[in-house]
This record gives structure tokens, sequence and C-alpha cells, in this order.
């Protein structure tokens, strides 16, 4: 009897989960629908087919600068939050020192805060400083908000690394540097790869932050709403297809990437 | 001199510099300005005039702490909606699904790496005259439906749809804490599910429900594009006052003070709950 009810409860626990998942990409389907139509305005049922809107913003030469423009901060963003995050995380976890618990609320304060408003006091504080915003500025703005999340995501990751295997690297002989080369880095190799991607993704698809600290510099995000804002036009609809698009590719081969190495490792081991 | 090299000396401390030194300059610093600029005369742009109180008594005069209202209000009822939504799914993650698992949370992971304006675009063209949900009642059962955008329960729903994430992930994190031991032994001493549910489960998994809730109000109370996408501008948030005090209006001082109303909100907040709790026992348990 019990078990029956057990069943029936993971049934309707299983079907909220797919009508919540439906939820969640409902918006994405519509665009996906909206970016198909060759017509001017999007009526549904689409009475007309067509990728005419695809073929003119893969060819818009200003999207490409945009898209450029928000590579070049993700990148940026990227390589500076791994380094940044790979030793907080060290901090946060590993190392036992006075003030870390301190430390450890101290990072998630830039998280548990609105967004737009960082962006505005970041607006404010460069304007005071008399920073020239750009795209440099952006980049310093997302950090602020990314390298605590990396440094999150890592700390998981240092959390079950095991000390002991530095100490043994040490009694063996090996210098502070081989140490670190040759055991804690690759030990922390997938928290350093998953935080790499978060910290890229999160910032390609940032928006409040963007939006106040970039200045003459356009992102793709702040672009679109641009354009949203300003009336109808296929093209957001594409762009966004396209970005919805890459970054489930991203996740999932990222994550297929990660299941392979690890793999690799244990086969190896 | 001896004094500093042993500061320095321990590991951790040189660890958590850099980092550190990035949010004193970047988080700290710029809260700071905004404070300082909340007490300078009205439509100034510098921090050295006389200090002045008149930009708190224009808010508090001109009826703008209505907007914290409102903003305060969506955040709440965004947080309830959440924790209903979500509980039986992370339940599930943690629980039901098994293998499947991993590929459904990398399914809730997507939208939060594409730009919530495009998400709520969507919902737009979703619910517009003419769009997806309209268009089909219209063509499948012939029914007109009624506007729902541009309504104050649009703007909730795209503030619901948008910060799904952030409750769902801690409240997993959370469940996954409860031992199954725990519940188990509960089972074998008589406990009914509901039993079970009530004194193991929800008690021993408030840590990732308190910590979603918690994320989950900051962020929402944050909120700006859904009422500007899907509410048409029918409700004026706390940060849409601040965003037009900083760029239209050009009255800095003012949009620094309602900042500064919208801080002590959310530090307090952070506070009460962060003090709590053992950060290494939640994330380090696996």
């Amino acid at each position: 009897m019990s078990e029956n009810n057990g069943s029936i409860r993971h049934i309707l626990i299983g079907v909220w989960t797919a009508a919540v998942l439906l939820f969640v990409f409902l918006p994405s389907a519509t665009i996906f629908l909206a970016s198909m139509t060759s017509s001017r305005y999007f009526t549904f049922p689409i009475s007309s087919f067509g990728l005419d809107w695809w073929s003119k913003i893969l060819n818009s030469l200003e999207v490409r600068s945009l898209a450029y423009t928000s590579l070049s901060i993700a990148l940026s963003v990227t390589i500076i939050a791994v380094v940044l995050g790979f030793f907080g995380a060290l901090a946060f976890a590993r190392y036992d020192w006075k003030g870390r618990k301190l430390y450890q609320k101290f990072i998630l304060l830039p998280i548990f805060f609105p967004q737009s408003v960082l962006g505005l006091a970041l607006l404010l504080w460069f304007n005071a400083l008399g920073f020239t915003l750009s795209w440099k500025t952006a980049v310093l703005a997302h950090l602020v908000w990314i390298a605590p999340v990396v440094t999150l995501v890592m700390a998981i990751q240092v959390y079950s690394f095991d000390p002991s295997l530095e100490e043994a690297a040490t009694d063996l002989g090996a210098s502070r540097w081989q140490t670190f080369r040759e055991v804690t880095l690759p030990v922390l190799m997938p928290g350093i790869f998953s935080g790499s991607l978060f910290a890229f993704l999160l910032s390609w698809g940032n928006f409040p932050l963007s939006l106040y600290t970039t200045g003459a510099d356009n992102t793709l995000p702040k672009y679109l709403y641009a354009k949203m804002v300003a009336g109808y036009t296929p093209g957001v609809p594409v762009l966004g297809t396209i970005s919805t698009a890459a970054a489930a590719v991203l996740l999932f081969g990222g994550y297929t990437a990660m299941l392979f190495l690890t793999r690799k490792r244990n086969a190896a081991a | 001199m001896i004094e500093k090299t042993s500061f320095f000396a321990e590991p951790g401390r040189r660890a958590a510099l850099p980092i550190l030194v990035l949010l004193s300059l970047g988080f700290i610093a710029p809260l700071l300005a905004v404070v300082g600029f909340s007490f300078m005369p009205a439509r100034t742009f510098g921090l050295w005039h006389e200090p002045t109180l008149e930009n708190y008594e224009t808010v508090f005069s001109d009826n703008t702490y209505i907007s914290l209202f409102w903003s305060l209000g969506l955040a709440s009822a965004t947080v309830v909606l959440l924790a209903l939504i979500c509980y039986p799914v992370a339940y599930g993650l943690v629980r039901v699904f098994g293998r499947w698992s991993t590929v459904l949370t990398l399914l809730f992971t997507i939208p939060l790496v594409v730009s919530e304006n495009i998400r709520l675009y969507g919902w737009v063209l979703f619910f517009i005259k003419g769009g997806v949900l309209p268009g089909t009642l219209r063509t499948l059962f012939g029914v007109e439906m009624g506007d729902f955008l541009f309504t104050p329960a649009a703007v909730l729903f795209g503030m619901v749809y948008v910060y799904l994430p952030f409750m769902l992930f801690p409240m997993t994190l959370g469940i996954a804490m409860v031992p199954n031991q725990m519940r188990e032994a509960a089972r074998d001493l008589g406990a009914s599910r509901w039993q079970v549910f009530r004194e193991v489960e929800l008690p021993l998994s408030t840590p990732g429900l308190m910590i979603g809730s918690l994320l989950t109000f900051v962020l929402a109370i944050g909120a700006i594009a859904e009422a500007k996408v899907l509410g048409g501008q029918r409700i004026i948030p706390i940060t849409h006052d601040i965003e037009i005090a900083f760029t239209y209006a050009q009255n800095w001082p003012l949009g620094a003070a309602l900042a500064v109303l919208l801080m002590l909100v959310v530090s307090v907040l952070v506070l009460i709950v962060l003090r709590r709790f053992d950060l290494d026992q939640i994330l380090g348990k696996r």
C-alpha cells in the first residue's frame, strides 16, 4: 500500500518537474518560432516561414562587432576570475586561518546584492575616479560579481581535496612550485574547468552590469535591449535563439568533456 | 617588521588577498561612494560639498518610498511562489530522478546564462496579441484572450520565471544535506510520510531553503527588466526610480539616497541570515 503510494508520488513529482521545465523553455521556443518567419511582424500561427532574418543577422557587420566586444569582455573576465577564484577558493576551503569564517561570508556579499544597484554604484564610482567608461570598466564590473561565484564553484572542488597529498609530495622532496604544478593543480582541474565555463557564460549573458558600465561600447545583451524597447524587429529573436543555443551547446559540451577527462584520469590512476 | 612578515606568512591570508583587494576596490568603495553621494546637495556631481539630509527628505515627502513597497511586495510574493514551485522539483532532483538528475540540472542551468531580457521578450511574444498563446486559442478554439501583458501580474510572473534557478539550486543543496538513514530511521520508528517531512526533511534542509529564499529575495528586489519588458511601466519598482535619478534626471544624490534605502534592507536581511550558517557544512559535505 505504502509502496504504491510512493510511486504515485514519484509520478506526480515527475509530471510537475516536466511542467516546470516546459515553463522554463517556453519563451526560448517562442523566440525560436519568431525567428523563423520571413515577415516583418510576428503573428502566430506563422503564415510564411523563411530564414531571411537569419542571413541578415549573420551577415551584419554591426552584430559582428558587438559579438567581438562581448567576447573580449567575457574572455578577460574568465581569465582574471579564474586566477582570483583559484586562490580565493584555497583560502575559502583549504587553508585554516584566522578570519576565514568572516572571509567566507564577505565573499558572498556581492552575490547577495541586486545587480542593477551594483551597476549604478560602479557607474558613480568610476565617474568619481575619472575613468572613461569602456569595455574595460565593464570587465571590472563583471569581476566584482563573477569572481566570487567562481570562488564558490571552485571551493566545492577544493573541499574534496585531501591536503595530505600536498604534504606527501613535500615529504618526498618536491619543491613548493613542483607540488603546486604536479599535485594541487591537476587535482583541482575539474573545479577550474567548471569555474571558467561559468565565468565565461555569466559574463557573456550579463545585462544589468553591462548596461551602466560599458559607456560607448555595446555588448550583445545591451544592444538587444535597445532594439526591444525601440519596437519590434525579427532580428531580436534570431540573436536570442543563437545565444540560447550557444549556451546549451557550451554547457552540455563542457559537461561531456569533463566526464571524459575524469574518466581518462581515473583509468590512468 | 617582524609583525608584517608573520601576517602574510599564513598561506590562507596570502591566497585570500587578491580577491579581497578586488572586492574592496570594486564593491566596498563604490558602496561607500553611494552613501557619500546620498548626503550631497541635489544635482551635484562631486563629493566635496557640505553634507545635507535634503535627499532623504525628498524621498519621504515625494512618496518615492511607494515604489520601495512595490519592490518589497513583489519580491516577497516571488519568494513564496518559488518556494512552492521549486520544492517538489528539488526533491525529485535529489531523491527520485537518479542518474537523470545531472541532465535535468544542466537543463535548468541553461536559462541562467541567457540574458533575462531575451527570455522575458520570449514571454512578450508568447502573450502578445497575435502571439503564440492568443493565436493558438483563436485558431484551435475560437476563443479571444484577455490582456495579461502589461499588468502587475505579468511582472510577478516574469520575476518568478527569471529567479527560478536561484531558488532551485540552493534548495537542492539543502535537501541533499538530509542523511538518508535519518529518514529511514524515522520511517522504521513508525512516522508517517507527512511526519517525516515535517519533523526530519524540512528542518534539516532549512539552510538550503533559507539561502535560496534570501538569494531570490535580494535579486528580486533589484529586478528592473521584468517591470520594463512585461509590465509596460505600469509598476515602477524602486530600481527604476534609482535608474531615472541617475540617468534622465541627472540627480545622482537623490538616486544615491534611494539606493542607500534599498541597500539597508538588503544588508540587514543578508547579515541576519548568513550569520546563522556554517558555510563549510553547507558546501563541504557532499
